[in-house]
């Protein structure tokens, strides 16, 4: 017998299910428990750049809403800097900027939607240049193990047409299922992202 | 140019998902139209993924680990009074620090607070049923609670979910975020729960069922359980340093 190789394993995923809302976002659920609740605000009020909402609905195999999903956000700054310590451009950090947030449905709709700054581009592999672009995490009942996708913006043709992880999605079909679409509505940008689970135009999931 | 290519903390192992459920589990019938049916596409680490939030102790108070108090109104909540205690690893057996831990519950007769839950059993008015810690400097984290209780849920007509407690980590990157269920040991439902029967692995399933822990019970207080969660691990970077541009 060799040695034995001793990593740990990863603890499996289990589902969120229905009822993740009484975890991470309570008042959802339907009361008040914690002083604040966590996710709420992606960007803080100072952190320069352009300020958008981002909207969408998340589509089904069946093509009906899911009404009880949970999104995850995660992005840089305006300046494409992350509020994280190994970030090397952490010092630069727009003040107040976490870049992380927790959105929910509406129950009835189905449609969520955040505010936050438009993010800059961020570096890639190897000396690369990546697209702006906001990560994306889901999950739901029915959704054993989270999703990543990825949410680029339509009017950075010029940015998109370089990403690296664009460029290797093999299917080029495939590539608009990540990328918003930016519309003007009392005065200001709002980009509309809808993800489809399955079937027609199944957005582009990530193992990373 | 944009770079990020000095010296730093390895990437992230690949992830084993022989040991995950995947998405497609008919015998979980809410994953069927919920699934996709494309192969995910595997990416590389980036500065976006090896990054994610980061939280303090201004984010949180201490009470919010203690379900016992933390939406006592009237007295404490009914039920079985447990400490859940253990720690967050990566999967080199390193401690991960300072990062939030969030569970959430139903309470002691099977039923959550929550607006869609319309389960017979009664709502208890001092418990909310959820909590949020975060680990500390050696991966170390705890909640008190009261021991949820099984329930039944439209699967098949008899379906009943075991007892178990949502936990929510983050690590210190996006990549290494995970949702899952602690379960309790002894508990004859869980063979027989089509959600953690989505997991293939039966040591993975192991892994998620927490063992009594007398140890660290209060005698004539509250019982105690142990639940490790492990997290991602890195690659050492040996044999790593590349030529600017390579």
């Amino acid at each position: 017998m060799p040695q034995p190789l001793d990593y740990l394993r990863e603890t499996a995923s289990q589902t969120a299910g229905p009822y993740v809302h009484i975890g991470l976002a309570p008042g959802a659920a339907g009361f008040q428990i914690f002083r604040r609740e966590l996710g709420w605000d992606i960007a803080g009020p100072n952190a320069p750049g352009e300020r958008i909402r981002v909207e969408g609905i998340v589509i089904d195999g069946t093509g009906s809403p899911v009404k009880d999903v949970l999104l995850e956000v995660w992005q840089a700054d305006a300046n494409g800097v992350h509020a994280h310590p190994e970030d090397q451009r952490r010092d630069q950090a727009a003040e107040g900027f976490r870049g992380w947030g927790r959105v929910i449905t509406d129950f009835d709709t189905g449609l969520w939607a955040f505010d936050t700054v438009k993010p800059g581009p961020v570096p890639g592999r190897n000396g690369s240049r990546q697209a702006p672009h906001i990560s994306l995490w889901i999950v739901a009942r029915g959704i054993n193990i989270g999703l990543h996708t990825r949410l680029y913006f339509d009017d950075e043709a010029e940015a998109n047409a370089a990403d690296p992880v664009l460029n290797m999605i093999e299917h080029v079909n495939r590539r608009p299922t990540l990328i918003a679409q930016r519309s003007m509505r009392d005065g200001s940008p709002v980009y509309r992202f809808d993800i489809r689970l399955q079937g027609d135009n199944e957005t582009v999931f990530f193992d990373l | 140019m944009l770079r990020n290519d000095k010296p730093r903390p390895g990437e992230f192992f690949q992830r084993d998902r022989s040991l995950h459920p995947p998405q497609y589990t008919p015998g979980y019938k809410t994953s069927v139209a919920r699934s996709p049916r494309y192969a995910l596409l595997s990416l590389e680490n980036t500065i976006s993924e090896m990054t994610g939030p980061v939280f303090g102790h201004n984010d949180i108070d201490p009470i919010d680990n203690d379900l016992i108090k933390n939406y006592a109104k009237t007295g404490d909540p009914i039920g079985e009074r447990i400490i859940v205690h253990g720690r967050v690893l990566d999967e080199s057996g390193r401690g991960v620090p300072n990062t939030l831990v969030e569970i959430w519950q139903a309470n002691a007769g099977g039923r959550y607070r929550h607006k869609k839950d319309t389960y017979l059993a009664p709502i208890d008015p001092n418990f909310g049923g959820c909590g949020r810690t975060l680990t500390d400097e050696n991966g170390f984290y705890f909640f008190r609670t009261v021991k949820p209780g099984a329930y039944p849920w439209r699967n098949y007509v008899n379906s009943w979910r075991p007892a178990h407690i949502h936990v929510s980590v983050f690590g210190t990157s996006f990549v290494q975020r995970l949702i899952t269920q602690m379960y309790f040991e002894g508990d004859p439902l869980i063979k027989v729960c089509p959600i953690v029967n989505t997991i293939p692995d039966p040591q993975a399933i192991d892994q998620l069922i927490a063992p009594l822990d007398m140890n660290a019970a209060i005698p004539l207080d509250c019982l105690a359980y142990k639940f490790d969660i492990v997290l991602r691990g890195r690659r050492s970077t040996l044999f790593e340093n590349r030529l600017e541009g390579n």
